[in-house]
């Protein structure tokens, strides 16, 4: 493996940060579309010089952009998602109706097996498809007509559909999160899709029965298990073991349980990492220090990373699409705030570094490994 | 035909790389609708930046102007003035709202 490519969305624009194997040294590019909100970059599995860019703006609307290599050009894409048929209405705020209106891509989810073929996450909740490089996208609706799509309420910061997950065999199986109606999963490739929240609770619900509601900040799924998924909800950290037939508390010796992403190691299922962050409306570290949780054993119990972090004087988050890991031997897993750092560390998160400092504030990062 | 230039704001020009104003060609009436649908041909990544897809609406945020008045809540359908037509002087797409 020759090296990693880190691909980070900002606020104003996007930076590509790259590095050979040993990760001593990054140089940064960027910014690439200066001015614009890059919700997610991501490079297809399989060709990771084809990357693609969620570019959004609230004056001019969403750009969706592609690259063929690794980011040195761009092309502009097509950037028409219509709901399929009668949009309706999902809830309000207020518990009103509110017409479903398509707002911007929250995360490009490229296929395991096809450069061409792309899932896009969007807001209002929507799953769409592209099978032909990003020129045309398509939704599929059996999601957003699920039987309880008109009781989805958004989250604060909308109804996005911002988490897809491939399982890494079987084509038909995907399981997607919305905030906050939670998680959904299909076994047939996206015609039809059935709750999967078994397990999740929420105090503020006032249905202990409730299937949807559930406001799931993210997702992560180690290709060697994927009946193991992990799940950082609005409060608590919970795993599955069943595919996500049910959700169980691992929450444990966390000093917050609310965060927002969660990042399982890329080469062992039982290692998986969260940040912390103070809730309701704080969203900076408990007492200041930014600590990265790890649990080598599956949520049973949890250790905190700091060293190289900030330990004092700390008011930053980390946003739910902000956490990757690269495939190196040596797992690397990298962070961004929304302080603009991009942090990374090179052994599994016992050291970290800063491999990028005063970005705009972060909103997601992509580690690519490189062949 | 027509050669109406068209000033867009800094964003779109970026996007669609090109100098702070554009010329399109455009066909029969010179109206609002024809004009943008004359960018729109010439620079298909604008498509949708301007006006919603379906709608063919204003995004809320621009507003569009020539000779110094503002077009913004007429009809697509009015003709521009004749300045406009004759290449004179242009149309401006402006993103009006002020924001960080």
């Amino acid at each position: 493996m020759s090296g990693v490519r880190v691909l980070v969305g900002t606020r104003k624009g996007a930076f590509i940060l790259e590095s050979d194997a040993s990760r001593d040294v990054w140089t940064v590019d960027g910014p690439l579309f200066g001015g614009w909100e890059i919700y997610h970059m991501k490079g297809s599995p399989v060709d990771p010089d084809r990357i693609y860019a969620s570019q959004s703006s609230g004056w001019f609307g969403q750009i969706i952009q592609r690259s063929n290599d690794g980011g040195k050009t761009w092309e502009t894409m097509g950037n028409e998602f219509p709901y399929e048929g009668e949009a309706g209405t999902h809830q309000w705020y207020d518990g009103t109706p509110h017409p479903w209106e398509f707002k911007r891509v929250w995360h490009l989810e490229p296929s395991l097996s096809d450069p061409d073929t792309v899932y896009a996450g969007v807001e209002d909740a929507a799953l769409f498809r592209t099978t032909d490089g990003g020129h045309t996208w398509h939704e599929l609706p059996g999601l957003r007509r699920h039987g309880s799509g008109a009781s989805w309420m958004p989250g604060a910061g909308g109804l996005g559909l911002h988490t897809i997950i491939q399982h890494p065999t079987n084509p038909k199986r995907l399981w997607i999160a919305i905030s906050a109606a939670g998680v959904f999963r299909t076994d047939d490739g996206g015609a039809s899709w059935e709750p999967a929240n078994t397990g999740l609770t929420s105090k503020y619900m006032a249905d202990p029965n409730a299937t949807v509601g559930f406001c799931v900040h993210n997702l992560s799924l180690n290709p060697g298990n994927p009946e193991r998924l992990y799940m950082q909800l609005h409060w608590n950290v919970m795993r599955s073991d069943n595919g996500a037939d049910s959700w169980q508390l691992i929450s444990g010796n966390l000093p917050s349980d609310f965060g927002f992403p969660v990042q399982v190691h890329a080469h062992d299922p039982e290692t998986v990492y969260v940040v912390p962050i103070k809730s309701d409306s704080e969203h900076y570290p408990p007492d200041a220090r930014l600590r990265v949780y790890r649990s080598r054993n599956a949520g049973k119990d949890w250790e905190a990373l700091t060293k190289g972090l900030p330990q004092e004087h700390c008011y930053v988050n980390v946003l739910r699409d902000a956490m990757s890991a690269d495939r190196l031997p040596s797992c690397g897993i990298y962070f961004g705030t929304t302080g603009g750092q991009v942090y990374m560390s090179p052994d599994s998160g016992d050291h970290w570094q800063a491999i990028a400092r005063d970005l705009p504030a972060v909103l997601s990062v992509e580690a690519q490994t490189l062949p | 035909m027509s050669s109406v230039r068209v000033v867009l704001p800094y964003h779109l020009r970026t996007l669609a790389k090109v100098g702070d104003e554009v010329r399109v060609e455009v066909d029969g009436a010179i109206t609002q609708r024809s004009v943008l649908t004359a960018v729109e041909r010439a620079y298909p990544m604008l498509r949708g930046t301007m006006r919603d897809h379906v709608t063919q609406l204003r995004r809320p945020f621009l507003r569009f102007f020539a000779c110094e008045e503002d077009l913004s809540l007429d009809s697509p359908d009015t003709e521009l003035p004749k300045a406009v037509a004759e290449g004179k002087e242009p149309y401006l797409v402006v993103g009006a709202i002020a924001g960080g």
